[in-house]
C-alpha cells in the first residue's frame, strides 16, 4: 500500500494513535493481516498485549480493564467478529463501557475461502442492528482521523466502537495457490 | 504442592455446601476491599444477597465472561487481589480463559467455582460436572497449579484466605447443593458499572 506523506503505514499510525490515547492494554486473537501491528505492540513496552483463547474473551478482558482504569482495543478477524453479538449486546452496550475494537476485513475482494465470504457479511448488519458505531478504514489518509476521532468519541460516549480494516488500505490476504 | 494435601483430591470427595452459606463467608473474609466479579445466575444472585459492595461488579448475560473481566481488573490494578465468582456451567462456556490467567501467571487472581452439577436457572439440566468433569482437574491442566476443591466450609475459608495473601492464580472448587438463592440481583447496569467504578477508585 502507498504510504502517506509521513512515510508511516497503517500500522504504524494506528500505534501512534493508540499511544496518544493512552489505550495500552491489547488483546487479540491473531490474523495474518494484522501481524505487524501485533508484532509491533508485542515489541514496544508502552503495551501489554497478549492472544485469548476466544474473542468473547478479549472483549471481557478490554471490559474489566476499562472499568478499572485502563484502556484497551481487541484485534481479530472478521470470522472472530462474528463470535461477539452477545458479549457486545449484554456486557459493553449496556453496561456503558467502550471497547474498542478492530477488525481485519476478509470475505471480500478477493476472499478464497466460501465461509469467510458468508460470514463477513453478517458483520454490518450486525453492528447496524446493535447501533454500533463503526468505520471502516480504507486509505492511508484517514486512518489516523477516524481512529483519533473514534477513540475521543466512545470514551465520551462510553460506547463501544469497532474499526474495520479494509483490504484496500492493508492489502488483505492475498489467494495462495 | 503442600497447599493441596488437606484438600480432596476429587470433587466427588468434597463436601455438598450451602452456596448462599459460602458466599457469605467469602464476602466476610475480603477485608482490602478485593475486587469480586459475579457471573450470572445463582451465583450472582448470592453474591448481591451476601451483602453489596461498591467492589462488587453484577454481570448480566455474557455468560461465562466473569473470569476474563476479573483478569481486565486484575491487569489494570495489579495491587488489588480479585476474584472472578462462577458457575459450573458457565466456566464450561470459557475453559480457555483459564489458560489465559494461567499463562499470563496473574499473581492478583482467584477463581472460585460454584459447581452444583446443573444449569440450575433454567430448569436443572445436567452440566457435564455431573457426568464426570472435574473443574479443578481441568484448571491444573490448564495450567493454574494452585487449584483445589474445598473439602468443607472450613477448608473453604482456609482457601479464599490463602488466595488473598498469597499469589495467584488460584482456582477454588466448591461443590453447592441446588437451593434457590436468597435475593435477585437488580437489573440496572449502567448504576452497576458506575458504582463498581467508584468502588475501584477509578471514578471519583
Amino acid at each position: 500500500m502507498d504510504e502517506e506523506a509521513s512515510g508511516r503505514n497503517w500500522h504504524e499510525i494506528v500505534v501512534d494513535v493508540l499511544k496518544r490515547h493512552d489505550v495500552r492494554l491489547t488483546t487479540y486473537v491473531p490474523d495474518n493481516v494484522l501481524r505487524p501491528l501485533i508484532d509491533a505492540v508485542h515489541a514496544d513496552p508502552f503495551f501489554t498485549a497478549f492472544s485469548c483463547a476466544r474473542e468473547e474473551e478479549a472483549v471481557g478482558i478490554i471490559s474489566g480493564a476499562w472499568m478499572g482504569g485502563l484502556r484497551g482495543i481487541v484485534l481479530m478477524q472478521t470470522s472472530g467478529f462474528a463470535t461477539l453479538p452477545n458479549a457486545i449486546a449484554s456486557l459493553a452496550v449496556p453496561f456503558q463501557i467502550p471497547v474498542l475494537m478492530m477488525v481485519s476485513e476478509r470475505g471480500t475482494l478477493g476472499e478464497f475461502n466460501i465461509g469467510q465470504s458468508l460470514v463477513a457479511k453478517t458483520m454490518r448488519p450486525v453492528l447496524a442492528a446493535l447501533a454500533v458505531e463503526h468505520h471502516t478504514m480504507s486509505r492511508l489518509d484517514e486512518v489516523e482521523f477516524i481512529l483519533d476521532r473514534s477513540i475521543t468519541q466512545a470514551v465520551a460516549t462510553q460506547a463501544p466502537c469497532v474499526f474495520i480494516l479494509s483490504p484496500l488500505l492493508t492489502g488483505g490476504k492475498v489467494f495462495a495457490k | 504442592m503442600s497447599f493441596t494435601t488437606n484438600h480432596p483430591a476429587s470433587r466427588e470427595q468434597a463436601k455438598v455446601m450451602n452456596r448462599f452459606d459460602i458466599t457469605k463467608r467469602m464476602v466476610f473474609r475480603l477485608h482490602h476491599d478485593e475486587a469480586v466479579i459475579g457471573g450470572i445466575g445463582y451465583t450472582n444472585f448470592d453474591l448481591w444477597a451476601a451483602g453489596r459492595r461498591p467492589q462488587n461488579f453484577y454481570m448480566l448475560g455474557s455468560m461465562g465472561l466473569a473470569v476474563p473481566i476479573a483478569l481486565g481488573v486484575a491487569l489494570a490494578q495489579p495491587h488489588r487481589k480479585v476474584i472472578a465468582l462462577e458457575g459450573d456451567g458457565s466456566i464450561l462456556m470459557q475453559l480457555g480463559s483459564l489458560a489465559t490467567i494461567a499463562g499470563r501467571r496473574q499473581k492478583n487472581l482467584a477463581v472460585v467455582v460454584m459447581d452444583n452439577g446443573t444449569y440450575q436457572i433454567t430448569g436443572g439440566q445436567l452440566t457435564s460436572t455431573e457426568l464426570g468433569a472435574d473443574i479443578v482437574a481441568i484448571a491444573r491442566g490448564a495450567g493454574i497449579v494452585q487449584s483445589a476443591w474445598a473439602a468443607d466450609e472450613g477448608a473453604f475459608e482456609e482457601l479464599i484466605d490463602l488466595a488473598l495473601r498469597e499469589d495467584g492464580p488460584w482456582l477454588i472448587g466448591c461443590r453447592i447443593d441446588k437451593e434457590k438463592p436468597a435475593e435477585t440481583t437488580e437489573r440496572d447496569p449502567p448504576r452497576i458499572r458506575d458504582q463498581f467504578m467508584r468502588g475501584l477508585g477509578v471514578k471519583k
